[in-house]
């Protein structure tokens, strides 16, 4: 039995470095500091029946387990005989893999983006507007005293964010706000059971909890207390709203408008209108105050604002109010990234190509258009003709209309258990787990590089990203120096 | 009064339970019982008389699915309803991505309504339906 510390957990952009994992018969059998999520691939999900371990080959429209040989030469068969194939994924593999995958598709014209299109792709356009006061995820721990999360749920997607980074963690100039958050719910649970006992000895007691109702209450004293505060925004009450100090509830598709309104605000200026998206301007005056009067103050946003009417104008438009507020205090910005790697995704592109998503070689050379090279609206207008999906999965997450565009032309999957998209592969490889069965770079979600560990030995007879991309790479050259050389031999012919 | 159908707005993200699901296995029981749901708030399970962990039918002009109905558990929302991440919250939503690439993943008005004698479609059902491919 092994014991190994300062594992990197890979599955949210929090990047967790330090978990402690048990490994006996090389096998995890336990682990330490993780969330839930951590527990469910770690633990169980990595070594569950659903591992691929042969690659197949989909033969009279039934899945055949093949030589890795055969799989190589199909998949690479596949990319060559199209005319504009889409390279799609990225976002659970390691950079290193991304950086092979940039250049295949040079190799092969196709396209290229990854999963940030239909995640943080407009934050990524907002920041090409006007770019963006970020910082670490260690210095919001160590500084930050006021922490908005906007249209996000990070005790759902990114369980650990608010223990490890923000409201309820230890920083060297500002203290945890969980003993206060442990004495609120015990004063809630108390009034709880007072009320109980009221309703059965009382008749016609009215409870002192007022019912709970889809509007937005006066910010509570405490915005204004001194310490750690957190206020959430959103269009739906969510376990971080319960645990926050101030929680604004928004109308669907209102923010735009709402933090438009806060800029007014810090800016001092009169608003003609009571309510903005719901909200009384009065309650958005209070919340501007406390942006303006805090030391350190930071926004996280979600795909809240990234998914609702506006898109990228959202975060425009938070982004502007992050710079409007850094004229009267220090403020800092920064997109709450989903997968483990999508960072590094953006991150390797840009610095291969130029670009951090939504990439055409078409032309020989890359080009950079979302809306025209993004995945669903290649997919919507059927431009690309066969797809490789690598470390993602699509099929759970892309609209059906578009994923059955997908399923008209031939379609390679690289990912290591059975998710949706492989499920539905015409050519299908497995692959080692990235950062349980092989090491390399991801990107946190504050860009910062941190190095995945390998914790056990693969099964046998499975590559990982970076070595079977390099062999369809080195498969797809093959080809095309064959073919160019049958071109050259009837040309000779001919003449 | 009771009603045939409600009119709502439909929200999909992210459950802590759908990501449990999710890493332990899309195939798996956790994935289905996590993301195969509705949350939908007490006032309209009332409109609909319907009670939580029934099953309803969500249309919207993109396509329809049967999920569980469950009682949002959180505040109140009354006419917003909620489907986690997957393959049954994608057969609602739109591949209109307003030249940005963003497809159609919040915000929009859809309908739902009682389908007490429909069953949900697990993964493999819904991927075959769809897709016409068979599935490993």
């Amino acid at each position: 039995m092994t014991e190994i510390k300062s594992v990197v957990c890979p599955i949210c952009g929090c990047l967790c470095d330090d978990l402690e994992v048990t490994v006996e018969n090389n096998e995890i059998v336990k682990m330490k500091n993780g969330c839930s999520q951590c527990e469910a691939k770690l633990v169980h999900g990595y070594k569950s029946e659903e591992r691929i371990l042969k690659p197949m080959i989909r033969k009279y429209g039934k899945l055949v387990p093949v030589s890795m040989d055969e799989a190589v030469h199909k998949a690479a068969e596949i990319l060559t005989d199209a005319k504009y194939p889409l390279l799609f994924g990225w976002s659970s593999s390691t950079s290193e893999a991304q950086r092979v995958g940039v250049e295949l598709a040079e190799e092969l014209g196709s396209a290229l983006d990854n999963c940030c299109s239909v995640c943080h792709g407009p934050s990524v356009m907002a920041t090409q507007e006007i770019g963006i006061p970020s910082c670490t995820l260690g210095q919001i721990r160590h500084r930050a005293d006021l922490i908005i999360y906007w249209a996000c749920n990070p005790w759902a997607s990114h369980p650990r964010h608010v223990e490890r980074y923000t409201a309820f963690t230890e920083g060297r100039f500002e203290r945890s706000e969980w003993k206060s958050y442990m004495e609120k719910l015990k004063g809630e649970s108390s009034m709880k059971k007072v009320d109980a006992a009221s309703r059965r000895i009382f008749m016609n007691y009215k409870p002192q909890i007022p019912p709970e109702a889809c509007t937005v209450n006066a910010p509570p004293q405490t915005i204004h207390k001194g310490g750690r505060k957190m206020i959430v925004v959103d269009v739906r009450k969510t376990m971080t709203a319960e645990a926050a100090d101030y929680f604004i509830q928004v109308q669907p598709n209102k923010d735009y408008e709402i933090l438009d309104a806060l800029r007014c605000l810090v800016a001092d200026q009169e608003l003609d209108v009571d309510t903005v998206g719901g909200v009384p301007v009065e309650y958005l005056r209070e919340v501007a105050d406390a942006m303006v009067n805090c030391n350190f103050g930071v926004i996280y946003f979600g795909l809240g604002l990234t998914q609702s009417a506006g898109r990228f104008r959202n975060i425009e438009v938070a982004i502007a109010l992050t710079r409007d507020l850094n004229k009267r205090t220090k403020f800092v910005i920064s997109p709450m990234r989903g997968h483990f790697n999508v960072t590094g995704a953006n991150v390797v592109f840009a610095w291969t190509t130029g670009y951090p998503y939504a990439i055409d070689f078409s032309q020989g050379y890359p080009q950079y258009n979302p809306g025209e090279f993004t995945a669903i609206d290649l997919l919507k207008r059927e431009d690309n003709d066969a797809t490789l999906v690598i470390s993602s999965d699509p099929g759970a997450h892309f609209p059906k209309q578009v994923m059955q565009n997908m399923m008209k032309h031939p379609l390679i999957t690289i990912n290591p258990d059975w998710n949706a998209i492989s499920r539905l592969g015409d050519v299908v490889f497995p692959t080692q787990w990235c950062g349980i069965e092989y090491e390399g770079t991801a990107y946190r979600m504050d860009q910062v590089p941190i190095m995945l560990r390998k914790v056990v030995e693969p099964p046998p007879g499975i590559l990982n990203d970076e070595e079977l991309l390099r062999r369809i790479l080195d498969e797809v050259r093959l080809i095309k120096a064959e073919k160019a050389k049958k071109e050259g031999e009837i040309l000779e012919v001919c003449k | 009064m009771l009603e045939q159908k409600l009119h709502v707005i439909l929200i999909t993200g992210r459950t802590i339970d759908q990501g449990v699901g999710k890493e332990t296995g899309k195939g798996s029981q956790e994935y289905f019982d996590s993301a195969a749901v509705c949350f939908i708030d007490q006032a309209d399970l009332n409109k609909l008389g319907i009670k939580s962990r029934s099953n309803v039918r969500v249309t919207s002009k993109y396509g329809s699915v049967i999920v569980r109905a469950l009682k949002n558990p959180y505040g109140s929302n009354p006419g917003l309803i909620f489907i986690p991440c997957g393959l049954w919250a994608n057969a609602v939503c739109g591949d209109e991505t307003f030249g940005m690439g963003m497809a159609l993943y919040k915000g929009f008005m859809v309908d739902v309504e009682p389908a007490p004698k429909e069953s949900i479609l697990t993964l493999d059902e819904l991927l075959k339906l769809e897709f016409g491919k068979e599935v490993q």
